[in-house]
Order: C-alpha cells, then structure tokens, then sequence
C-alpha cells in the first residue's frame, strides 16, 4: 500500500517533465498522459512487482533519466532509462569515424528518424547515431569500444520487425549490418549458401532462383527483410509447413559478442556433432546475445511444379478438416497452408492496392490458400484437383479457383501477404501473433469478438499450417479502453491453453514482460544466467527479449 | 452462333527465359507454361458474348504437341464447351497456323472467329490476319471493344490503333483479335474445373484438313539482346561534349 501510494506520487512529479518533453516525441505518444492518469491503476497489481526495483532506484534523481513510453502496445509500462548505461560524447563520434571512415558515422537527422522508427510507426527511439560498417571486423571493434564505453546499442538489418526490436528505446546506438550484403559462396550441388547477414532476402531468392534453387523461408517483408535479421529472429513465414524452421535450416553463422569477440561457427556441414551446437544461442534470440554477420544456410532445390488453389470454406471446422486432409493427401507435395476469415478478406479487398477478389460470387466466412510444390508438373496437377473435388464433393469447400499461370499465383498471394499492409491502411491495429492447437484457434477469435462488440473489429489470419494465428484488432484510432480489453485477456488465455503469446514475431519491446505467459520462471532465470555470461554489461538490445526486472 | 477461339500454349509470361546454349532457341524444357494472356481474354470475350445470349457454343482450338490438351483443359475449366486439338509435333509458324484454322472454320462454320493479338513468344502478331486473308473474312485487329448485333450480324470493334481508338463495323463471320484492354480473364472455378472433366476435346491431324506442315521461315540464331552498359555521371560540359563527339560520334 505503502509503495502504491509512493509510485502514484512519483508518477504526478513525473508528468510534469513529461510536458516539457512533449515536444520530442510524437503525437501518439501524447496519449500517455492520459494514460498514466486514466489507466495506471488498472494495471497496478500487474506492474508494481515488476517496476518496484527501477522506482526505488529513481526516486531521487529528478530529470537525468529521459522516461520513455511505450507507444501503446501491450500495457503503458514505463520503461526507464538504465542509469549504467554512458551517453555519446564527441570522443566516441570520433573513434568510430576512424573505424569506419566518415561516410558510415550517420547523425543526420533525417536518416535516423527513419532507423529510429519501427515499420508499423508504433515505436520511436531517440538514437543520435547509426553506423554501418562494412565487415565483420568493424563489427568487432564497434561492439568492443561500446562494451568498455558501456554504450548501449541495437542490432538493426532491415527493420521491419513487428514488436519494436529492432529500434532504439531511447538513445542506443544502431548498428545497421545492411551493408555487409555480399554472397560469399554457393554450392551448387549441396545447395549451401554463405553470405553475409545484410543481404535482403528478395535478392537471396533472385540469386538462388538463377541457380536452381530456393530460400527455405518466405515472408511479406521479403523485399526489405535482411537474412541476419530473419536469423535472429527466427523468422517463419509461407513455407514453414514444408521446410522447417531456421533452426533445422541454417547450419552455421559467425556472430560477434558483446566484447567484440568474433565467434566464428560458420560451419557448412549438414551433420556436426562436435559438442554443444552453439549457433542456436543467437538463431531467434533477437541480437541479444550476439549480433549475427555471417550465415551458412542451407536451400532446398527448386522445383518446377508450383500449384496454388484459393479455396471458400463455411466454417472453421471445414477449414481444420481440410488441413488434415490435405497432410494427407497432398503429403509430399504441400508447400504452403495459409487462411484469412472474412474480415480479413474485406479488409484486404478494401485496403489493398491491386487486389482482386478470385470468388466474386459471394463473400465466404473463411479462405484458405493451399500451395503444392513438386518435380512433375501434371501428376501434381492431378493430385491437387483430385483432393479438391474431392474434398468439395465431401462439403468441406464450398468454392474455390486453381492458378493457372504465374500471374494468378502472385495475384492469390498478393491477397494473403497484403493484409498487415491493409491493417495499417485501415488505421490503428493491434497485433498479436500466437501459436494455438488447431482445433481451439478460432475460439479465441469468437471470443475476441464477443468482448470487443462494436469497439473494434477482429481479424484473423495466419498459417493455419503451423498453428500459427495471427490475431489483429482494427479500429480507426488507438483507444486504451479497446486495449484493457485485449490484454492481459488475450495472454491469459494463450497461457490456459498452454500456447505461444509470439509464435513467429518475436518478444522484442512489445512483449518483453509477457514472457511468463509462455514460459516457467526456472527457464527464464535461466535465459538470464545465459545473457548475463554472454553480455554482463547488457549492452546488446536492452530493454527486450527479457522481462525488465530480470535484466542485468 | 458459335464462336471459336484459338489458343496458344507458351512459356508463362512470369518466367525469366533464357535462351539455350546451343543458340537455336529458348530453354523450354522444366520451364513453366500456361496460355498466352491475349488468348486468355479472347476466349474470356468468347465467353462473355455467350453470357450474354448472342451464341450458343464456344469452341477452343490448339495446336502442337500433346501437352497442347492441358492447355485446352484450362479453356475447357474457364467455361469453353469443347475442345479441338490439332496435334503437330514440330513448330509452326502464323502462316501454317492460318492455314489449320482456315481447315477448322471450314468444319465447324463458326460465325466468329476470335484471337490473342500475338502470342508472347514469337510476337508475331500475324496469324489473325493471315486467317482473315485466307477466308476473305473481314477483320477487327487489337480489339478493347466488341458489340455484336444479332439481328444485322454485325460486329461493332473499337480497335487500339496508334492515333488512338477506330471504330469498324463488320459483317459476320468476321475474325478479331484481341487485346489488353478488352477484358479482365477470368478464374478458373472448381465446380467448372470438375464439369471440364468430361467435357470432349476433339484430335485432328494436319493432313485430315488438308494442310502440309511446312515452312519457309528457318530460325538461323537465337541470342540474348547485348547488356545494357551501365551509365556514366560526367562532371562537366566539356567532358560531355567529348563523349559527344568521340564516343557516340552525334556531334
């Protein structure tokens, strides 16, 4: 009671500097002030265990600390300024200028605004620096200067994550690796590429497709996306279903610790039992333990048979059946599982530019997109409409279209890839990304839907393959009333369910302090140890993956 | 009426071609096909017109190997009602081409003949005209409109010419080719993927229309158009007079 009544204290004190400060950041951050009057003790019960610590540590010091605020998101926790962390000096500015030569030390301000914000304009750093060096070498000598200097920093590569990890929270140094984007070998009868962790993943694909050959992932940022951000994130994407994860997929990569140590486990071996296989330390672990520079992975060869169906089902059910189904009937050659309900559908034929509805004749509840990859053009043909027909004649479609050339395919796509672009056209969104048994995952949608009402409107769509729902609420404008009725709802109902809160996108910023909802307090005290002996002066990405009262 | 639409099967537009090492063509082999896209809207008008009560029956050809039947099936699953297929093994160019659909329109006595304006491949854009001639049909070239009249069996055709759109008006049986504007083709459904099934796709041979494959075109040399040189930024007038006079040898 005690320290409720000192933390509401502290917080009136707070606004005050947080008035001044309004000018820096940007409108929707304004919503805060409200919210710290309006919400805060909604939340009390849930942050107090976890800000007890850095209140204590503040009251006292006045304005030195620059409080930073969560857009909106998750929860409005206030994230705070680790005092252990070192301001930028001209020194600084100037060693790296040696390093890396003027022309990669970047203070102007146009470009950091844009390395500052995240791709969905939800979170904003204030970094004054970005720096873009070259080769695995600068990266060393960076990461070794800053860990001496206890700056803080943030591995950076394309920059289109979805939980703001990979922007700065208050004045980090960005490391952008896009630079480093040259393919350094490729062997073409293993199928094996090394390349450096800039390169984007639409130019990987291009690269391959002259060779014969394929990325084992596909995801809507392709064209932006850079393979050591994809790396560490371990991202998922279209073609999960058929070839795995980065974890099966990428058989070495060269990393550089926070002291600047250049780890080089760049193996290009399929099979290498030779101890602890390290590599997985820094595959989806957000460039928290390390930043990622090189990478050995491993591509499928491209095969010449690509079918694609954009199926109608009634009902959810339907849509599970199909996918048991088609495991089985398509087996081998099922490449890709996709769905959208149909709001998502509404909204993309709304929202989207380009996009052309494959069943004018009316709209269905579901749509389902089932792509086949094989070596025998026909057979697969065959296959492919034999399940359909045959699954249309047992009721589970209720209409459908197969691609017939190359442009259809890309026009079905271009409908399922656009929906977080329409999501962003249509106004505010909140996104959640999580894993679920295949028979529960709409019930959280109808149940979403119940409690929203006419407050919002509930989207759904994801790779139905992989148990993969990517959960979305639209509504014209950010409103901390929809909020309190997302979460922690949402969380605790992928927690009874024994689900993931971020299947694929990660925990980055947004769900830093979620954790818990997937995962026992043994194992994240465990994860602590690890990034405490891999980053003792948490200098690497602060402020996310791990919840704030864990890290060092 | 009915109406007959010609359709080519070529390597899908999406596709990087390449051209073969041994330089007497393009690599088709394990290379993606569908039908060219100005067929896809020339059967789709074809369609639409039956839509619309103006014929009865819609009737798409193909010519060449067997994989030809594949192609005819999407025609069929799009909403055709039969198939004919002429089988010819080796390439044919516009004029033999001309010469088989002449053979078919004097079988199937369609009222309209219609066709892609060029297929992709070769970008003839010469067979529609040679039926034309060959028939002593009128015809409507590079179409983006097309308005029957039953009763005066009229064709009216909005053609894409350079100056800007001519309006024909043709008397039926007349031949039109089609062009981009004309329609948006559609998708391929699955109940008419299933009815396509049984729909019949009907074989001929060139000679049983008494047509003699042969040509007088031979492809000597197929090779890829030179790179694109990169540009180059000058930093002054003089030099750009320089590059002017002694390189590009325009001044």
């Amino acid at each position: 009671m005690e320290k409720l009544r000192a933390s509401r204290h502290w917080l009136r004190r707070s606004s005050r500097s947080l008035f001044d400060r309004r000018s820096e950041l940007n409108s929707e951050k304004s919503l805060h002030h409200s919210v710290l009057t309006r919400s805060f003790s909604g939340y009390q019960k849930r942050i107090l265990p976890v800000c007890l610590h850095p209140l204590r540590d503040y009251r006292g010091l006045a304005e030195a600390n620059a409080i930073q605020f969560k857009c909106f998101g998750s929860v409005a926790e206030l994230v705070q300024r680790r005092p252990s962390f070192s301001t930028l000096n001209s020194d600084d500015i100037s060693y790296f200028k040696g390093i890396l030569g003027e022309k990669n030390v970047i203070q102007d301000e146009d470009t950091l605004e844009f390395a500052n914000t995240d791709w969905m304009r939800k979170y904003k750093g204030s970094s004054k620096l970005l720096l873009q060096p070259r080769s695995t070498e600068e990266v060393s000598q960076i990461l070794k200067y800053c860990n001496s200097r206890h700056l803080a920093v943030v591995p950076q590569g394309g920059n289109t994550g979805l939980v703001g990890g990979s922007v700065p929270v208050f004045d980090e140094v960005i490391i952008n690796v896009g630079s480093m984007n040259k393919i350094i070998a490729f062997d073409k009868i293993s199928g094996i590429l090394v390349c450096e962790a800039g390169c984007i993943l639409e130019n990987l694909t291009s690269f391959l497709d002259n060779e014969g050959f394929i990325m084992p992932l596909d995801l809507g940022a392709k064209g932006s996306c850079q393979i050591g951000g994809n790396v560490s994130t371990n991202a998922g994407g279209l073609r999960l279903v058929r070839y795995g994860s980065l974890h099966g997929n990428v058989l070495g990569l060269e990393a550089v610790l926070a002291n600047g140590d250049v780890l080089d486990m760049l193996g290009t071996l399929r099979k290498d039992n030779t101890g602890y296989d390290l590599k997985h330390l820094f595959i989806g672990t957000e460039g928290s333990l390390g930043i990622v520079t090189k990478i050995s992975i491993l591509t499928p060869p491209k095969l010449s048979s690509v079918n694609l169906a954009f199926i109608a089902c009634k009902d959810y059910f339907c849509c599970q059946k199909l996918l048991q189904e088609a495991k089985r009937k398509l087996g081998e050659i099922l490449s890709a599982f996709e769905f959208l309900d149909i709001e998502a559908m509404d909204l993309v034929l709304n929202h989207l530019e380009g996009a052309r509805n494959p069943l004018p004749a009316s709209m269905h509840n579901f749509y389902v997109l089932i792509e086949t990859t094989g070596s025998d053009e026909s057979s697969d043909r065959e296959k492919l409409e034999a399940f359909l027909l045959s699954s249309m004649e047992g009721g589970l479609i209720s209409d459908g279209v197969v691609a017939q050339d190359i442009n259809q395919t890309s026009s079905f796509w271009h409908i399922r890839e656009g929906v977080a672009e329409a999501l962003m056209k249509a106004g505010a969104v909140y996104k959640y990304d999580l894993s679920i048994p295949v028979e529960k995952m709409y019930n959280l949608v109808e149940d979403m839907r119940a409690r929203l009402g006419n407050l919002a409107r509930v989207v759904a769509f994801g790779h139905l393959g992989d148990g993969n729902l990517h959960l979305n609420i639209s509504s014209p404008n950010y409103d901390d009333v929809i909020l309190a009725q997302i979460e922690p709802y949402v969380y605790e109902w992928i927690s009874k369910h024994r689900g993931s809160i971020s299947a694929e996108h990660g925990l980055g910023l947004m769900k830093a302090n979620k954790i818990f909802y997937s995962k026992s307090s043994e194992t994240v005290q465990l994860m602590t140890s690890i990034k405490k002996l891999l980053d003792p002066n948490g200098i690497l990405n602060p402020y996310k993956v791990l919840p704030h009262s864990h890290n060092p | 009426m009915k109406i007959m639409v010609a359709i080519k099967r070529v390597v899908d537009y999406a596709v990087k071609i390449r051209v073969k090492p041994d330089k007497t063509g393009v690599e088709i082999h394990n290379v993606k096909m569908s039908m060219n896209p100005f067929c896809e809207i020339a059967l789709e008008e074809a369609l639409r017109i039956k839509e619309s009560g103006l014929a009865t029956e819609v009737v798409a050809v193909s010519m060449g190997p067997a994989q030809c039947v594949d192609t005819l099936r999407t025609g069929l699953a799009m909403g055709a009602d039969r198939g004919i297929h002429v089988e010819a093994a080796r390439e044919l160019y516009p004029l033999t081409v001309a010469r088989v659909l002449k053979g078919l329109v004097e079988v199937e006595n369609p009222g309209l003949l219609i066709l892609g304006k060029q297929a992709i491949d070769d970008d003839c854009n010469q067979t529609g005209q040679m039926v034309a001639g060959l028939l002593g049909w009128p015809q409507g070239t590079f179409a983006s409109k097309v308005v029957l009249d039953k009763e005066k069996q009229i064709a009216t055709v909005d053609r894409e010419v350079d100056g800007g759109l001519e309006t024909l008006c043709l008397d039926l049986p007349a031949v039109i080719t089609t062009d981009l504007r004309l329609n948006q083709p559609r998708y391929a459904t699955l109940p008419n993927i299933m009815k396509a099934k049984s729909k019949p796709i009907k074989k001929y041979t060139p000679e049983e229309l008494n047509v003699e494959i042969k040509s007088d075109l031979e492809v000597v040399q197929v090779t890829e158009p030179p790179k694109r040189k990169a540009g180059v930024i000058l930093s002054s007038v003089d030099e750009l007079i320089d590059k002017l006079k002694n390189e590009a040898h325009v001044v």
